[in-house]
């Protein structure tokens, strides 16, 4: 039976590399980083080693990069950690309408709690203008939260010249860079960035590994509070596995990057190329080329995107939507939303990832599979007759 | 997969799909911003449902739903037919998920409204049945209220409530 996973952005396999760099934390060198004997030598070193490679896929200092469980703790630590930390200085907080739940909930949270929340709108490609973040700046703004990419849309926002905005006023600005981290090239000097979130389980490392930078003298208080791991920023035992794999995922990001980003993107625009000729009124969503390498966001007019995902999935097709039905909380997605896309062509989203399993040899059949069901859902779509009748 | 063999039979292979082109009656229900919408058309003889036909926009659940529906009302009486609920259809599909019992479980609602329109037809004056699933759900929060015809918003309490959360 055909297998072909497009939902990468859901989970990535970890790369062979970077399990076997893996094992030897789980059993022989399972010590305790913080132990003074010598069990906790080797996982000490390891962790030592896996900030080196974190902070070099960066251009960072080691001693910037904080170890997090996941992107969401590690958007929490700064968002709640930078609120906490500047009370004093303002209450005004800055992001935009796109950002991931893990940034927009815990805004949320400190909204309630009094502080004040400005969510810049984003245009049809879901990009930020700089000029309207250099006008939602107040004398009380204490930080600025933009992503660096979306993880829906793959829209890549022009963060050096938003950053710039920020700079010009002293204002800490942190991206959540999850999406993005391993496809494009992400300095934090080029970016113009103070904190930056990203996790492994993106680029081919394990999941529950994520890493939170934070510029040398940026003001931050724990989320997680306890004993003094991470000098104090991030309580609890050390996960060395996945901390080990993470590094060797950065590592291997920064080799390949390039090599990888360039033929995921050429496998995608194949991939483009094949359903927009074979499925008639389909809609591209996103920036036309400033996105991800390995995203593509398509609407297909007249049907729902469950119903799509549920057939493809039959045909050995593995994908994502933004559609209402989709969403256990049955919301549609607050992305295409923002972008103003119509409710119904929102319903009829489907999301591509592609990763290190996609071939050229997939876009043929994924674009006559997906003609062949768009049609059968178009058959019983009363919106479709309606269409075809000229109503 | 989030749903049960019965609800993937009915998806992978609907029944009655379709659109009655002389059809009786027709009832429509739900709209796009809702994620589910359905369009049933009835032939009746004898007073019996002698045709079912529908069209969906919808999840898996709406597509089976409505599947279900088709088979549950074909030849039974209208009086019969106006006795099936959403919860009967829900039932007889072996469970729908929580969060679908809202949204997706229609059918019986366009059903009635196709039956109800035939009935106007024929000059027949029926008694008011009480839907079970409310017109439309709002996709903010849980509320129902009447589908707008084309439009975005969320349900008339909606802002309220969002903004409270």
């Amino acid at each position: 039976m055909v297998k072909i996973n497009l939902d990468y952005g859901a989970a990535t396999p970890v790369d062979p590399a970077v399990l076997q760099a893996m094992y030897p934390y789980f059993t022989e060198h399972y010590g305790n980083p913080h132990s003074l004997h010598d069990l906790g030598e080797q996982p000490r070193q390891a962790v030592a080693a896996a900030r080196e490679k974190v902070a070099a896929l960066l251009g960072a200092k080691a001693e910037e990069i904080i170890f997090t469980s996941c992107a969401s703790e590690a958007n929490n630590t700064a968002l709640k950690g930078l609120a906490a930390a500047s009370k004093s200085k303002g209450k005004h907080i800055i992001t935009c309408a796109i950002e991931h739940h893990s940034v927009l909930n815990p805004l949320r949270t400190l909204e309630k709690a009094g502080f004040k929340l400005t969510i810049l709108p984003v245009d049809r490609y879901g990009l930020v203008d700089p000029e309207q973040l250099r006008q939602a700046i107040t004398g009380e703004t204490i930080f600025i939260s933009i992503q660096a990419a979306n993880p829906e849309i793959g829209t890549l926002q022009p963060l050096p010249l938003l950053t710039a905005v920020a700079q010009e006023k002293g204002i800490p600005f942190h991206t959540d860079a999850t999406s993005a981290a391993g496809f494009i090239p992400l300095k934090v000097e080029e970016l113009g960035v103070d904190l930056l979130t990203l996790a492994g389980d993106q680029f081919y490392g394990p999941k529950g590994s994520g890493a939170l930078y934070v510029r040398r003298g940026t003001r931050l208080l724990p989320l997680l509070e306890g004993g003094i791991q991470e000098k104090g920023r991030r309580a609890g035992t050390e996960n060395v596995p996945a901390i080990v794999g993470l590094g060797e995922a950065a590592v291997l990001a920064r080799e390949k990057m390039a090599a990888r980003s360039s033929s995921l993107a050429a496998l995608r625009d194949a991939l483009k190329e094949k359903i927009f000729a074979a499925v008639p009124h389909l809609h591209l969503n996103g920036h036309p080329h400033l996105r991800l390498p390995h995203n593509l966001h398509v609407s297909v007019e007249f049907v729902e995107g469950e119903a799509l995902l549920l057939r493809l999935n039959m045909a050995g097709i593995y994908v994502s939507s933004g559609s209402t039905c989709t969403s256990q909380a049955l919301k549609s997605s607050h992305v295409l939303q923002a972008i103003g896309l119509a409710p119904e062509l929102a319903q009829g989203s489907l999301l591509f990832t592609l990763g290190p399993e996609s071939k050229a040899e997939d876009a043929p059949y994924v674009a006559e599979q997906l003609s062949r069901i768009t049609a059968l859902l178009r058959q019983m779509s009363p919106l479709y007759h309606k269409y075809s009748k000229g109503g | 997969m989030p749903y049960n063999e019965i609800i993937m039979d009915h998806f992978s292979n609907p029944r009655n799909v379709g659109e009655i082109p002389d059809a009786d009656g027709v009832g429509e229900v739900g709209n796009p911003v809702c994620g589910d919408m359905m369009k049933f058309t009835i032939k009746v003889k004898d007073d019996r449902l002698e045709d079912v036909k529908f069209l969906t926009f919808g999840c898996g659940a709406a597509i089976a739903v409505s599947s279900m529906v088709s088979e549950l009302a074909k030849g039974k009486t209208l009086d019969e037919a106006m006795q099936i609920t959403n919860k009967d259809v829900a039932a007889a599909l072996g469970g729908l998920p929580g969060n679908k019992m809202h949204c997706s479980n229609l059918g019986a609602d366009a059903l009635h409204k196709a039956i109800e329109d035939y009935r106007k037809r024929q000059a027949v004056p029926v008694a008011k049945t009480e839907e079970s699933g409310g017109g439309c759900c709002c996709s903010f929060c849980d509320d129902d209220f009447d589908c707008p015809v084309s439009s975005a918003s969320p349900g008339p309490t909606c802002e309220a409530k969002v903004q409270e959360k």
